[in-house]
């Protein structure tokens, strides 16, 4: 990606055939080279601060957790005092009988196998979209296409009245089921396995006697990986994010994912002061290992999420 | 499907087009539809259906309190309608939205801009900087900013503080502002991540031709760049607005700081408080059918008014 703006300079035909010897002095950014040094000095002033906003908050969450209690009022916030790290986090492991590992755990549920039956149901349906043709295949494009208008937010408390009907109230199914409904997923599925999967490659299959179960796992879903990667990390992320219906559906905190777990911590910190940092510890408890992740995966955002979203 | 598939293809390898492949896509689709049905199509209806009633508890002779489920038609609606402070609520979102939609979408405009030219290097870095808060969901965004926002907690306010700058960020007429500044810090790098893209995809040969007519980097930008990648600032557009209107998870945190927050603070807070503390499912099913018919009408104003352009440019 870089390298091709940064490959510029020497195309271009002004004065890229000179030597570029001292380009401060004829070419300012009006002429498409590098730009003079202070263009560069003030673009790159401009980023920092901004990377400085961005990074403020996670800056302070992984200060704040290695403070104790009272250090967190007391010392200044950017600067670390006492390292506790280690005793908050036995706190927070032993706090109201480890509840908040089981929230981990409940967040895995929900965030990881959640995604990965969400991608499933939406690969399977997005290949089909692509690669046959048959009776009620546009009706279902045109549902699909309509539901991208309808907000999950504005479904939560309709699910949730729904959700108390079917008795799937304060049951793991009550918020993994509803989740699994990903139209911009089967969309974008559709999309990828329309453009990687040639039709003579099923064909060939075909005549070699695979059946369609077997074409769509052993050719289908590999030529249409990026794709599917794609809608792993975004359904990854929506699971991740969902906030209001887990609220609605679930009473038992047994069952809570994080998001839900650490506000009703916030909440009580009001009359149960020593929670407070236990919200902080968890937060970055939480928060680090997806950063992480994003950091590793990131030649995946980069392609699929872009692509995802630039195709649309 | 699979069984039948997978029995045949030996004996006939011929049939191409036989009935396991005929009747393969309607298995492979089998799922999406189903969950379709129940978990999208369904929660409509219901909410619909159940916005048309209301609970009574009948005081009759003998037996108090039983609920009796009674059709009352549209009265919900009136109801809702009539709620000063649900519609305070529209009114609010709609100038949070009007403010930090343009702010965020600027920003990440801004940020692309600079990392599609050859302004800066180590742009790799910078951008998985920007992006990273979008690992964070909204809810402990809100917590953490919340802590920065709380005097006595605060770093940011203890250092405007002896700067000799008073600011509360949790007051009356900032508290809005300072849950926009989540939205922001939140959804910029996604923006951003996408303009980026769109902005890869312009052709090299185009933006060089203009630079070569003697067109500055700014017209390049202002003029060939912004009009090229119009789909992308429409799409980014377009969720920003819906997301607007949604906004549930950061002032429901931040309201266990500052009184300022109500429980009707956003639509979507006024249905939760309707449906859980206020117990009235019925009302809050209407809330949620006007929530979801007035964002599906305002997304279909802003595909209608950027029609004439983007037909342009496809």
């Amino acid at each position: 990606m870089s390298t091709e703006s940064q490959a510029l300079p020497e195309t271009d035909p002004v004065a890229g055939r000179a030597a570029p010897v001292r380009p401060r002095r004829r070419q300012s950014t009006s002429h498409g080279e590098r730009p003079a040094l202070l263009v560069r000095i003030l673009a790159t002033a401009l980023l920092i601060l901004a990377a400085g906003y961005f990074l403020l908050p996670v800056y302070w969450m992984l200060v704040a957790s290695t403070k104790s209690s009272s250090e967190l009022f007391s010392t200044p916030g950017f600067a670390f005092a006492d390292l506790q790290l280690g005793h908050n986090l036995a706190e927070l492991s032993s706090y109201d009988g480890g509840i908040y590992w089981r929230w981990v755990g409940n967040t895995i549920v929900y965030s990881v196998i959640g995604s990965l039956l969400t991608v499933a149901v939406c690969a399977a349906c997005g290949y089909a979209l692509a690669i046959f043709r048959f009776r009620g295949r546009a009706l279902l494009l045109a549902a699909v296409l309509g539901s991208l208008l309808v907000p999950n937010t504005v479904l939560a408390q309709p699910t949730y009245l729904l959700v108390v009907q079917l008795g799937l109230n304060n049951t793991y199914w009550g918020v993994l089921l509803p989740s699994m409904v990903f139209p911009f997923g089967v969309l974008l599925c559709t999309i990828f396995a329309q453009s990687s999967i040639p039709p003579e490659l099923l064909e060939a299959a075909r005549l070699d006697g695979a059946g369609e179960l077997r074409i769509f796992w052993m050719i289908g879903l590999r030529l249409m990986s990026t794709g599917v990667v794609t809608v792993l990390l975004f359904a990854f992320l929506g699971s991740w994010n969902n906030y209001m219906l887990p609220l609605l559906v679930l009473t038992d905190q047994k069952l809570m994912p994080l998001t839900v777990g650490l506000t009703g911590w916030n909440s009580s910190a009001i009359t149960i002061p020593g929670l407070q940092i236990l919200v902080v510890v968890g937060s970055l408890v939480s928060v680090l290992p997806v950063m992480l992740v994003f950091i590793a995966l990131q030649r995946f955002w980069r392609s699929g999420l872009t692509t995802g979203a630039v195709r649309l | 499907m699979s069984q039948v598939s997978l029995e045949r293809p030996v004996r006939r390898p011929l049939r191409t087009g036989g009935l396991s492949t005929r009747l393969a896509p309607y298995g492979f689709v089998l799922p999406f539809v189903v969950l379709f049905l129940v978990f999208l199509i369904g929660p409509i209806l219901m909410a619909v259906w159940r916005s048309l009633f209301r609970t009574r508890v009948s005081s009759g002779l003998g037996f108090t309190g039983t609920p009796e489920t009674v059709f009352v038609g549209i009265e919900n609606y009136l109801k809702a309608f009539g709620d000063a402070a649900f519609v305070a609520g529209f009114g609010r979102v709609l100038l949070f939205g009007l403010v930090q939609v343009p702010v965020m979408l600027i920003f990440a405009l801004g940020l692309a801009l600079l990392f599609d030219s050859a302004a800066v290097r180590l742009k790799r870095s910078f951008q998985i900087m920007v992006f990273l808060p979008y690992a964070v969901p909204g809810v402990i965004a809100a917590l953490l900013w919340g802590f920065l926002y709380q005097p006595g907690v605060s770093p940011v306010v203890g250092a405007l503080h002896s700067l000799g700058i008073q600011v509360n960020f949790l007051s009356e007429g900032t508290v809005l502002w300072s849950l926009a500044n989540i939205s922001i810090w939140c959804y910029t790098g996604i923006n951003m991540i996408i303009l980026y893209a769109a902005l890869q995809s312009v052709p090299k040969e185009i933006t060089e031709a203009a630079r070569i007519d003697g067109a500055g980097e700014l017209r390049v930008a202002w003029s060939i760049k912004l009009p090229m990648i119009f789909s992308a600032l429409l799409l980014t557009t377009l969720s920003s607005v819906i997301g607007t209107l949604q906004l549930f998870s950061e002032p429901n945190v931040i309201r266990t700081i500052t009184s300022n927050i109500t429980g009707s603070y956003t639509p979507n807070m006024a249905i939760y408080t309707t449906s859980t503390a206020a117990q009235d499912p019925h009302l809050g099913a209407a809330m949620a059918v006007i929530l979801g018919a007035v964002t599906l009408l305002l997304s279909l104003v802003v595909l209608r008014v950027s029609k004439p352009r983007s037909g342009v440019n496809q």
